[in-house]
Order: structure tokens, then C-alpha cells, then sequence
């Protein structure tokens, strides 16, 4: 490599400037440098999208459909969604004038923070989360404020701890549950209490619904069913985890007309619209991919019952997390950080997980897996910690 | 049938060893309440065996030969097809035996170790039963799927980053 002489001053954005690299990366490079190790810290399906969603986007080259859609995507998928949110959640969306595909729920959360936020706007942000909230509530110019849960508590969101946090410059609060990495679900009646609080604060709700599919004990209850929430609630959600389709990059997000409006425009000049074919593919999996998704569903459910059940055994108090596909035990008793309990298990035993803090500081104590893994190597990994924790802990 | 039990089906019928201590765990039952539900199933004739999927073309020196015969037969009065059907799936070389709708009427699935020890079976004992009319035999020249087992190796290797969000 030759090294370029700088001729010139960097110039970057106070905003970019601000924000830190993700913690996951770290840890990423320093797992990615080993050989041999049982990943449980993959936040993604350990499937392959269904044959018949990859076969449709196979089609839709061979007849060459590779132009451009419409901004907002391919109005049969809007409709097709429309019908979806309806049938399953109940929660009614216009096809034609309150549903935008986007390029995964990630561009979702990032368009409905830019359409929604001024910069100064403070956002609560329920953590331990997903890692993209916080920092694209700061480049979208708005202050994230984190409102913390526990185990004690199931990672359910406090009302107390909203109220706490609420200034006249509150603006928004970003939900989501099922949870990553926590795993936990909000019932009808929590959901509720939140509910009438941001009603009674006038807020606008981002409610990420990703793995809303991906729910075991209960049916998944929408933010925007409740009682008046639909008016005030940007539903983000998308085919990564329930379809596992990650890599297609398709999502969409749902919202009342005006709020959805906002969106297209950023939506319009930053992505013009989703790939074509992975529009096609998301459409296959909308019409015909409920069977392989509930095989899918049920076979997280049983590792989940396994992997929790050999946690404890193994000697880590983790609460029963009720969706998505992550256990987020409490390493505590070994003494050990987050970060040195992730590493050091990586090390010594080769399962890699994620430490805890990266979701936020209430993630401290404790480490993400996955167990969207096989049962094979959930087997494995479970020993091997077993035998870890038994070291750190007499 | 309640829903675990048929959610313990489905767990076996893709693996038939697993322990019964892993299997109470994933359905988040007891370990005595899924033993009595094995045995149940059992006893009801619901689970009638318990066997390994083979790729015999990887077992050196025991390849097999299969055939899947179609064969056309003239029905027995009062009896229908059971009877003819009954006096073919009893032969031993007979691995599964089938009643159809369309040309013809049974499909009967035939092993044997070479090509003409199969021949003759046709031969002598099958097409010789008097209600038999016409065979077609079809040898199996490759198995990709069987069972829903893909039969192809792939590369178990798994291709998603180490971490990720
Ligand atoms: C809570 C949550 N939201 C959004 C995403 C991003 O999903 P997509 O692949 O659709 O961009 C993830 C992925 O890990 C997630 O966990």
C-alpha cells in the first residue's frame, strides 16, 4: 500500500463525528482472527430463505424484471403486507398510501427517525436494544435518552422510568419487542400502561416489530392495535428474522399518511426504491411463506426451551425470554464484566456470545446468545460454558 | 392427539435418537410425562419403529440395487385390491408397496443386491401371480432426496459472520 500524502483537512460531520463505531465490531474482529468456535453471537437465522422465496427471485430475473419499482415498492407486496398487518396483528394499513418497502427494517428506523426528529428532539430509547436506535437518533440530530430495564423486572418497560426521563423536549420513544437482545415480550396490559402515558405526553411511538413473528408463549401484541396508538405509532418491520431472508435487504415500514408521506421523500431521493428482486422474493414469502415460517417459529421454540433450561443447569440465572431468538442470562455470579466474560469464553472455551454492554448500559452483566444454532452445536456450546461458569463461580 | 405429542412426532420422525431428556427439555415437559408419551405412542401402533437413514453408497461393498415396479391388476371380487396387494408386500424383497390412482395400480419398491436377482423377482414371483396383468420395471439410477433427506452433500459449513447485530 503506498501511503498518500494528505493534502487536504478532513472534513466530517459533527454528527458522524459524535457517534462511536459499533461495540459489536470490536468483538467481531477479535472472534473472526480464531479458528474452531461455536458462534451463538449471530443475530440472524441459522436457515436458508425457503426454496420457494429464492426460486421467485430466480424467476423474476429469468423475465428480466430488473428495472426500478415504484418508490414505495411493488404495490402487489404494499397490498400483500396490508393484508398481512390486518390478518395477524390487527392492524390496518393502505396499501397505497401508508406502507413503504424499504431496504430492511434498517432503512425503515432510519427514515422514520429523519421524518419525525429536530435536532435537539430527545428520543427515549428502551435499552438494552438493538444497536442501530441510538446512534441514528443522533445523526438524524436528536438525543437519545436511555430508559433502562432489568431481569427483575423481564426487561419490561417501567412507566416510572418513562416519566423519569420525560422533558419538554421529549419528542419520541423507540420500542421494540420482542427484543434483541433481551428476548423479552410486552403483554396487552404493560403494553397498555405505556400506551397511555405517551398518549397523555403527546409522543410519537417507532415500534420496532421485527421478530414479532418469532413470539412462543403468546400471540405478538402490535404497539399500533392498541387503543388509540395507531394515529401516533411508525411500525418498523421487515422478512429478515421471521423469513430469514437477511441478506435480501427488504423491510417495510407502516404509519399514518402523513408520517408515511415524510418517509417516501427521504425514502425517494436516498434509495429511489428496494431491489426489484428482492421485492419479488419478499412477495413469494408474504403469499406462500407461512408454513415454512411456522416449521421455522417452532423449532426456535424447542431450542429455546432446551438452550434456557441448560443455562440454568449450567449455572446462570436467566429470565424465560419470550420472543425473538437471543437468552440473555446474567453472568454476574462469575464476577466477571460483560466484556471480559465474552472474551474470556471465547478464549478458554471457543463459543463466542456478545457482551452485554454493547446494547446499552443496562446490558452490563449479562451476554447475548443466540440459539438460532444448531441443536448440535447448542449441545456443545452448552458444556462448554457449563464448564466456564464452573471455573469463575466456587 | 394433543399438540405436544404431535410436535414429539415431528422431532422424531426427523430424529429418532434423541434422548428423552433432550427431547423433555425442548418441549418443556418432564422427563417422566415424555417417557409415558413414547410409550403410549408405541402401544398405539402411532410409532411403529424407530431407523436410521443410510447412505448405503458410502457403506463400501453393499451397494443395492432399486426398483420401482408399476404394475396393473384385475381386482378380486369382495376383496379389491388387498388381496393381490397382500400376497406382493409380504416377499421380503419388497420395501414398500403402494396403491395408486392413474395407469396402473400398484407401485411396488423393490431391493435387491444385484440388478438380476431383481429381474428374477419380477419374473418368477411377481409377474406369475395370476391377478397380475403387466409390470414396468424402473431401476432407481441416483437418490438426491428420500424421506425429505437430501441425499447431495453440501457443505455443512456455515456461512454467516461470526457476530453480528
Ligand atoms: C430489533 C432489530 N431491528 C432491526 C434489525 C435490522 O433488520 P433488517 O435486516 O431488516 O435491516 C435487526 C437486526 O438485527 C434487529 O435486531
Amino acid at each position: 500500500m503506498t501511503n498518500v500524502k494528505n493534502t487536504h483537512d478532513v472534513h466530517l460531520s459533527k454528527a458522524v463525528e459524535r457517534i462511536e463505531p459499533s461495540g459489536i465490531r470490536r468483538f467481531f474482529d477479535l472472534a473472526s482472527s480464531m479458528d474452531n468456535i461455536i458462534s451463538l453471537g449471530v443475530g440472524e437465522p441459522d436457515y436458508t430463505t425457503p426454496w420457494n422465496v429464492r426460486e421467485a427471485s430466480i424467476h423474476s430475473l429469468e423475465k428480466g424484471l430488473t428495472s426500478y419499482t415504484a418508490n414505495a415498492g411493488l404495490l402487489e407486496l404494499r397490498e400483500a403486507i396490508s393484508v398481512y398487518m390486518e390478518s395477524r396483528f390487527q392492524t390496518a394499513y393502505d396499501p397505497e398510501e401508508e406502507i413503504i418497502v424499504t431496504v430492511g427494517a434498517s432503512e425503515g428506523l432510519d427514515i422514520a427517525l429523519r421524518a419525525v426528529v429536530d435536532p435537539g428532539d430527545e428520543i427515549l430509547v428502551v435499552e438494552p436494544c438493538f444497536v442501530s436506535y441510538a446512534p441514528l437518533v443522533s445523526l438524524a440530530g436528536g438525543v437519545p435518552i436511555p430508559v433502562p430495564t432489568s431481569m427483575e423486572n423481564n426487561f419490561q418497560v417501567n412507566v416510572e422510568a418513562i416519566k423519569e426521563r420525560l422533558t419538554p423536549k421529549t419528542k419520541a420513544i423507540m420500542l421494540s419487542f420482542p427484543n434483541n437482545p433481551t428476548g423479552a415480550v410486552m403483554g396487552r396490559e404493560e403494553l397498555a400502561k405505556v400506551a397511555a402515558l405517551v398518549q397523555e405526553h403527546d409522543l410519537v411511538v417507532f415500534s420496532d416489530e421485527i421478530y414479532a413473528e418469532l413470539s412462543y408463549d403468546e400471540e405478538h401484541v402490535s404497539t399500533a392495535a392498541l387503543d388509540g396508538m395507531w394515529e401516533r405509532t411508525i411500525l418498523i418491520s421487515g422478512f429478515s428474522k421471521s423469513f430469514a431472508m437477511t441478506g435480501w435487504r427488504v423491510g417495510y415500514v407502516c404509519a399514518p399518511a402523513v408520517y408515511a408521506r415524510a418517509m417516501l421523500k427521504i425514502h425517494q431521493y436516498a434509495m429511489m426504491c428496494a431491489s426489484t428482486m428482492a421485492q419479488y422474493a419478499a412477495l413469494e414469502a408474504m403469499k406462500n411463506g407461512r408454513a415454512d415460517m411456522e416449521e421455522m417459529v417452532a423449532s426456535y421454540r424447542q431450542r429455546r426451551n432446551y438452550f434456557v433450561k441448560s443455562l440454568r443447569e449450567a449455572g446462570l440465572s436467566c429470565h424465560s425470554p419470550g420472543g425473538a431468538f437471543y437468552a440473555f442470562p446474567s453472568i454476574r455470579s462469575t464476577g466477571l464484566t460483560s466484556e471480559e466474560f465474552a472474551e474470556k469464553l471465547l478464549i478458554e472455551q471457543r463459543v463466542a456470545v456478545v457482551p452485554g454492554h454493547v446494547f446499552g448500559d443496562g446490558g452490563e452483566g449479562h451476554v447475548r446468545c443466540s440459539y438460532a444454532a444448531s441443536m448440535k452445536q447448542l449441545e456443545e456450546a452448552v458444556d462448554r460454558i457449563a464448564a466456564f461458569v464452573k471455573n469463575y463461580q466456587n | 392427539m394433543t399438540e405436544k405429542e404431535r410436535e414429539l412426532l415431528l422431532l422424531i420422525e426427523k430424529e429418532g435418537r434423541m434422548s428423552a431428556e433432550k427431547l423433555a427439555k425442548m418441549l418443556d415437559l418432564q422427563l417422566n410425562e415424555i417417557k409415558q408419551m413414547l410409550h403410549q405412542l408405541e402401544s398405539r401402533n402411532v410409532i411403529l419403529g424407530y431407523s436410521a437413514i443410510i447412505d448405503w453408497t458410502k457403506a463400501v461393498g453393499t451397494e443395492i440395487v432399486t426398483a420401482m415396479i408399476d404394475v396393473k391388476v384385475t381386482p378380486q371380487r369382495g376383496r379389491g385390491f388387498d388381496e393381490v396387494a397382500e400376497r406382493i408386500y409380504r416377499f421380503n424383497e419388497v420395501k414398500a408397496c403402494y396403491l395408486m390412482s392413474g395407469t396402473y395400480d400398484l407401485s411396488v419398491v423393490i431391493e435387491g443386491r444385484t440388478m438380476s436377482e431383481i429381474a428374477n423377482f419380477v419374473s418368477e414371483k411377481l409377474s406369475t401371480l395370476e391377478s397380475v396383468i403387466s409390470t414396468t420395471t424402473h431401476f432407481r439410477l441416483k437418490q438426491y432426496k428420500h424421506d425429505g433427506i437430501i441425499f447431495v452433500d453440501e457443505d455443512g459449513a456455515d456461512p454467516r459472520i461470526v457476530v453480528s447485530p
